[in-house]
């Protein structure tokens, strides 16, 4: 009996070998199913030889599963975590933590049962007392292939589960651990919407007060990121992280349609090319810490990973605490020196005061500022960098001088000026009213004739009374073409055919029949919405890179850079609206689909900055973008944490972020530091989303309607706060910054 | 009292409906590679949203404007004489085939051999209890109607008014509305045919179910 279940196990091995090696041949895996073969034909032998044959055969099948975990490819290792013997969040639970209650959920009866949340302790000993140490664990459920699971792929409202209970375990300040299982988000717009959510996830993320730590095991993309942001980052060895399946980024590569196949050996490239192993991000510096797995992958019997487990997110967790402690002395040292072994000898409480909470929150922006900080090209001579940086000082200095210093005093000298004068003006109408109530109400009303004139009379047209200002100031080169163009609209609403001179001309683009926007250059809103002349770009040699020498992908940057005479996807610029100063980032879809990727990112956060010294509102000008450029691989997906932090420090000090959206917006943008601004507002006719049609079909299986994506199914369910008219964009920005803005425009 | 046999052989005869295309507008044509013969397909997709085959282009002020086919079938005729050349608009461009299926055959009898009683207005469509009540004892081949009969009441935002029926005497053969639906104005309600051709429809739609050989 006792041999058969260990033959069982071995023949099981065998198994989840040829499944993770993907029917690739190979001497190791043809030797052991030749020797287990073998095995099985002694069928016959007696028990004490069949049971050294057996020890043997176990050696073997160690031996050479370290072999072949040296053999590993990318794409094993994305076989490897999607394999469904892989160990899953509730495994990590039994072995990790001591004790735990699942929140929310009992198998498939949750509101998603691919996110899983949990309250648990880890039991600790300081001296001779036992103490538990609770945590917020929350993770994505795999449930090793159940299918309610949905792969560990998270609903919108899932992600909204973990958001919540993010909250709670900030109420009663416990550290969170996050477990990222997933090979990416469900992608449907019902509310709270993928993409919105995930930016929400991730803008209250920037500002929890606890510390959290994340463990990546399948890192899928948009999905990983809703509750990957955090202030230690493991990720285990066998593990992979990623911008886009290498599936999704071979369709891309290949080019292909819906319903195609894709090649083998593409994917395989793509894995490769997309540097997405657990070493790979490490020396990319997107993960703090490499947990090493058993060979081949941890699953749910291999009982030592479990300990190191443990050990590994109890030491993340004490060096959270311990570097922010006010009073830590040899500890910290010993923290970060310690083996991992002995994780569990040293005690730390897990609890912050509140400077200690500021300290965090201030330590994990630093933390996500510094990354992918060399993975694009700033082709300025050092001199120019040092004056920028010098430039950046002295208007932090001044405006600390004049807002924060002098602003404050005069502030409150301004306030008691002003209720000296409210009082003094009662005063004096009190004073004033026995005068007032003697006088004769029935008097005439003294007027300037000129002013009563003016007001009886027609206005003169020969003065240009009713001659308005008309045309654009910037008018696009598609006006230049001598034919007609028909709206796509015409079979529902029989718009007529218009001459493209006054389409793109006077018309701004819109369909003067039905009101559907044609899409047209960034160019047009830089001309026509801010004031003549007040354009002023900066920034402009921060430039797209290939940091991981994608192959190929250098010809492509370099014919974007020809085709648009810029050198990424941002163009960041100081500008006027009807005299009002303001910053602005604008992404556009002429340079590689409007692509976030280093650069872009860089770009942003820098604007946002400079918006924040200088007390200006920020307004994000989306033309267009396709999504985080794969291409970069992480150091394109980590723009999504990282510049969200950046719009969170620039609206949590006062700022004023404005988003707003025109042609097509999709996937990590739109899921980060676009979606989590509370005033986004669209063009008619764009396209806001997460993924786009095809992706929806190919993951959900669900046929989405044509207008799926359009901005007032957008605003329907409650992504954006409105729909503009592009001839009235000034107008509206102008109204949203004097209402919204306020008096200062800036300040609360 | 109308033939069905006929009508049927009739059908048989020539399987299938000439669509003619026709330019929706002036402009110079430009035919995409369509012959006699070519298989061309309707517009499809859950919503509508995958236009059917193209068949040619008409560019009128330099803006080509695509002619789609919205109809499956095969192209019967193409005006090859035109290619290059300005047309008026409803100048015949091709004629597509469209065979006809088992539904479209069924629907092209039963709407010549039977009198539709229409829905005079947007409302919810009842019979009348004792109508009613025979309908759903004994199916509606089992209700006699005659012109002057009150067969319907129309429910309209809780207010219920008798329709009367109106048209040649027979009995009920088909009913096209559902509870608590609907029906728009003009849709027809029921479709009524003399009691002595019931039998013969029904072989006819039978025979129609079993023999008729869908051409694509």
């Amino acid at each position: 009996m006792e041999i058969e279940k260990r033959v069982v196990e071995l023949s099981d091995r065998l198994q989840y070998i040829q499944d993770i090696f993907g029917g690739r041949e190979n001497a190791n895996i043809a030797l052991m199913r030749s020797r287990l073969g073998e095995f099985a034909a002694r069928a016959d032998a007696p028990p004490g030889e069949k049971a050294q044959m057996l020890r043997q055969l176990e050696d073997l099948f160690g031996f050479l599963e370290k072999k072949l975990d040296e053999e590993l490819t990318p794409m094993d290792r994305v076989r490897i975590v999607r394999h469904p013997a892989r160990v899953s969040l509730k495994d990590i639970l039994e072995n990790v933590y001591d004790n735990y209650t699942e929140i929310g959920g009992q198998d498939e009866y949750s509101i998603d049962p691919s996110m899983l949340i949990a309250r648990a302790y880890i039991t600790r000993r300081k001296g001779d007392k036992v103490i538990n140490q609770p945590v917020m664990v929350i993770g994505q459920e795999k449930g090793h292939g159940q299918e309610f699971r949905n792969g560990g792929s998270v609903k919108p409202w899932g992600n909204a589960k973990a958001l919540q209970y993010m909250k709670v375990a900030e109420t009663e300040r416990i550290p969170i651990h996050t477990y990222v299982f997933t090979p990416g988000a469900y992608p449907v717009e019902d509310f709270p919407g993928a993409a919105q959510q995930i930016a929400r996830n991730l803008y209250e993320m920037g500002g929890l007060r606890v510390p959290v730590v994340s463990v990546i095991s399948e890192g899928g993309s948009g999905g990983a990121e809703a509750i990957g942001l955090s202030d230690v980052r493991l990720m285990l060895s066998h593990g992979y992280y990623s911008v886009i399946s290498p599936e999704g980024a071979a369709a891309i590569e290949a080019g292909i349609r819906q319903g195609q196949r894709v090649s083998p050996d593409l994917i395989e490239a793509c894995a490769k090319r997309l540097n997405i192993t657990a070493a790979d991000n490490l020396r990319m510096g997107y993960i703090d810490k490499v947990v090493d797995e058993p060979d081949l992958g941890a699953r749910p019997h291999h009982y030592d990973f479990f300990k190191d487990l443990r050990q590994e997110v109890v030491r993340a967790t004490d060096q959270v605490f311990l570097g922010v402690a006010g009073f830590k002395l040899f500890r910290a040292l010993v923290a970060s020196r310690r083996k991992t072994e002995d994780a569990e000898g040293m005690f730390v409480r897990w609890t912050l005061d509140e400077a200690a909470a500021d300290r965090l929150v201030w330590k994990r922006y630093c933390k996500y500022r510094r990354m992918a900080e060399t993975a694009f090209r700033d082709s300025r001579p050092s001199g120019a960098r040092i004056a920028s940086r010098a430039q950046s000082l002295l208007w932090s200095g001044y405006s600390f001088l004049r807002y924060d210093f002098l602003g404050k005093n005069f502030k409150k000298l301004a306030k008691t000026v002003g209720d000296l004068e409210a009082e003094a003006r009662l005063v004096a109408n009190r004073l004033a009213a026995p005068l007032r109530r003697s006088r004769d109400k029935n008097a005439p009303v003294a007027c300037d004739p000129e002013k009563s004139r003016m007001l009886v009379e027609l206005s003169q047209p020969e003065q240009g009374a009713c001659l308005e200002e008309f045309g654009w100031r910037y008018v696009s080169p598609k006006a230049a073409e001598d034919k007609a163009v028909s709206c796509p609209e015409a079979k529902t609403y029989g718009c007529p055919d218009l001459w493209a001179p006054d389409l793109y001309g006077d018309f701004a683009g819109v369909c003067v029949h039905c009101g559907h926007h044609f899409p047209m250059e960034y160019q047009w809103v830089l001309g026509n919405v801010f004031d003549p002349d007040s354009v002023v770009e900066y920034d402009a040699d921060i430039e797209a890179g290939n940091p991981l020498d994608y192959p190929g992908f250098d010809a492509k940057l370099e014919a974007a850079k020809e085709k648009t005479g810029r050198k990424s996807a941002c163009v960041s610029l100081d500008a006027k609206i009807d005299g009002i100063k303001l910053t602005s980032a604008v992404l556009y879809s002429a340079f590689r689909g409007g692509s976030v990727g280093a650069a872009e990112g860089e770009k942003f956060i820098r604007a946002l900055a400079r918006a924040r010294r200088r007390h200006f509102p920020f307004l994000a000008y989306v033309h267009g973008t396709a999504g985080i450029r794969i291409q970069e691989s992480l150091n394109g997906l980590i723009q999504m944490p990282r510049v969200t932090l950046a719009v969170r420090r620039y609206i949590e000090t006062g700022g004023l972020y404005v988003v707003l959206y025109d042609t097509n917006s999709y996937a990590g943008p739109v899921a980060s530091f676009l979606g989590c601004s509370p005033y986004q507002f669209s063009v008619r006719s764009a396209n806001i989303g997460f993924a786009g049609p095809g992706v929806i079909k190919e993951t959900t299986g669900i046929d989405i309607p044509p207008d799926y994506h359009r901005a007032h199914n957008a605003l329907a369910r409650g992504h954006i706060q409105g729909i503009w008219d592009r001839r009235e964009i000034r107008k509206n920005l102008k109204q949203v910054l004097l209402t919204i803005g306020g008096r200062n425009l800036y300040y609360r | 009292m109308i033939d069905v046999k006929a009508l049927l052989e009739q059908i048989k005869a020539s399987p299938y409906e000439e669509i003619v295309v026709e330019a929706p507008h002036t402009g110079v044509v430009r035919f995409a590679g369509i012959e006699p013969g070519t298989r061309v397909t309707a517009t499809s997709g859950t919503y509508g949203e995958k236009p059917g085959t193209l068949l040619a282009k008409l560019t009128r002020e330099h803006n080509d404007k695509p002619l789609f086919a919205d109809a499956k079938g095969v192209v019967g005729e193409v005006s090859r004489d035109l290619e290059g050349k300005f047309v008026e608009a409803g100048t015949k461009l091709a004629v597509i085939r469209h065979f006809l299926s088992k539904d479209e055959v069924i629907a092209a009898i039963l709407r010549q051999v039977l009198y539709l009683f229409t829905a005079p207005e947007r409302a919810k469509y009842y019979f009348i209890p004792s109508v009613d009540k025979k309908v759903k004892a004994s199916g509606p081949h089992a209700v006699k109607v005659q012109s002057g009969m009150e067969l319907f009441i129309v429910s309209r935002m809780k207010r219920e008014k008798p329709l009367v029926y109106e048209g040649p005497e027979g009995i009920i053969y088909a009913v096209y509305f559902q509870h608590d639906q609907n029906v728009d104005q003009g849709a027809p309600l029921v479709g009524v045919c003399p009691a002595s051709q019931t039998s013969l429809i029904q072989d006819v739609v039978n025979r129609v179910r079993t023999d008729w050989e869908e051409r694509e």
